[in-house]
């Protein structure tokens, strides 16, 4: 089983002015390419492993992958799946706020929309280093906002992630240079509420 | 105690082809100044930790740091003294080969200087995420070694004094050399100041 690079639903330039079109093409093109190459490089030395398991599964169990790759599938398989939900939650015509069941448990467990943005901005802006912040839904079915250093996934800690922000500087050092904060206010007009609702509803 | 950013030895464009005078100008003037003030700012509020210390040898000492601000200290004074050690150990007259006493040093421990730049290119281009390639000589058997770091942990705090430091945080080189970390390490060593390394040998031999 390949694990292979899900297609990119837009143009490089359809985020722009958000984020620019040679950023989401080496980003999606090198990038994350990269991680899905390395990735399936890596299980080759243990193809029963991953036979029939999506990537969620691998990496919601890393105790279980074969420890001479574990760190390799953590990092690549880590790199891998938190760029196919980067690409799925952006669109151009993103932005505005979330609706239904999910702007619902926002409003819960943050207070309000407000809310929430400032709090996931200041957890996407305070990471030292390379990582992520996400949105995620916890076993208990709540929402809460967690940090990830480099590629780990929230999934490692039981957590599913709906909402990914990527700060590592490739996703923004072309156009934004050292000003992260300038990048991640302006994710937020193009974040695609109806696929984070989807996900949202998928897992709950 | 308060901390200065160090004068840049040359113009931003003096790298060049090697690393861009933009890459330079903002690796210098925005992130390096941001991990000196927000270095400031921590010592402001404990001047007791930081009284007539050089920022290698709060470093050294992390473990006497109060806790509530050791992770700063790492992160801030790390990133202060890493690239305080980065930009001299470049010049536009660099590249070459070692000399003295610290081609011997290099001989001894990888056998030929050749050996030493192989692993510490491979170093380097290995490190998943934010961190460093090192060459750096051990405190007490004054042994040389490779090593990596991540994110803006200093050699100092393991018992290590860095001769030769190799930024691989994306910001070192993106903007030239995108996802091609492996050229950005390979061409590097074209503006290598083997002067201040060997120097900082010598030096790092009397500690």
């Amino acid at each position: 089983m390949k694990f292979e690079l899900p297609k990119l639903l837009y143009d490089y330039n359809a985020l722009e002015p958000s984020i620019d079109a040679l950023t989401v093409e080496i980003h999606y093109d090198r990038h994350h390419r990269g991680y899905a190459n390395k990735l399936n490089e890596a299980l080759e030395k243990h193809p029963e492993f991953a036979e029939g398991k999506t990537i969620e599964a691998i990496l919601s169990d890393v105790n279980s992958i074969p420890e001479d790759i574990r760190q390799a599938v953590i990092n690549t398989g880590g790199g891998y799946a938190n760029h196919n939900l980067y690409w799925a939650i952006l669109s151009p015509n993103g932005g505005g706020l979330p609706k239904g069941e999910l702007l619902a448990a926002i409003t819960k467990t943050f207070g309000s929309f407000p809310e929430f943005k400032t709090e996931l901005t200041k957890k996407a802006n305070s990471v030292f280093g390379s990582g992520w912040a996400f949105l995620v839904v916890n076993k208990n079915k709540a929402l809460e906002i967690v940090a990830s250093a480099n590629q780990n996934s929230p999934l490692s800690d039981g957590k599913t992630p709906i909402l990914g922000i990527d700060v590592w500087e490739h996703a923004y050092y072309l156009n934004y240079q050292n000003k992260r904060p300038d990048y991640v206010t302006a994710i937020w007009n193009i974040i695609n509420w109806d696929e984070v609702e989807r996900l949202y509803n998928e897992t709950v | 105690m308060i901390y200065e950013l160090p004068k840049l030895p040359y113009a931003y464009d003096a790298l060049e082809p090697y690393i861009d005078a933009k890459t330079v100008e903002i690796h210098y003037t925005k992130h390096h100044q941001s991990y000196l003030h927000n270095l400031n700012n921590i010592a402001k509020d404990y001047p007791e930790v930081f009284l007539d210390k050089k920022i290698t040898q709060v470093l050294t000492d992390i473990d006497n740091v109060p806790e509530k601000i050791r992770q700063q200290v790492i992160n801030q004074g790390g990133g202060y003294a890493n690239h305080n050690l980065y930009w001299l150990i470049l010049s536009p007259n660099g590249g070459g080969k070692p000399d003295g006493k610290l081609v011997e040093a290099i001989k001894q421990r990888f056998e030929t200087y050749e050996n030493c730049k192989r692993e510490l290119e491979a170093a380097a281009v290995s490190v998943f995420g934010s961190g460093y390639g090192w060459l750096v000589v051990d405190k007490n058997t004054k042994q040389l070694d490779i090593i990596t770091t991540k994110n803006q942990d200093s050699p100092y705090s393991i018992n290590k004094i860095p001769l030769i430091v190799i930024d691989v945080w994306e910001h070192a080189y993106y903007l030239n050399y995108q996802n091609r970390r492996p050229e950005y390490v390979a061409k590097i060593f074209n503006v290598i100041n083997w002067d201040e390394i060997e120097a900082n040998y010598e030096k790092a031999l009397l500690y």
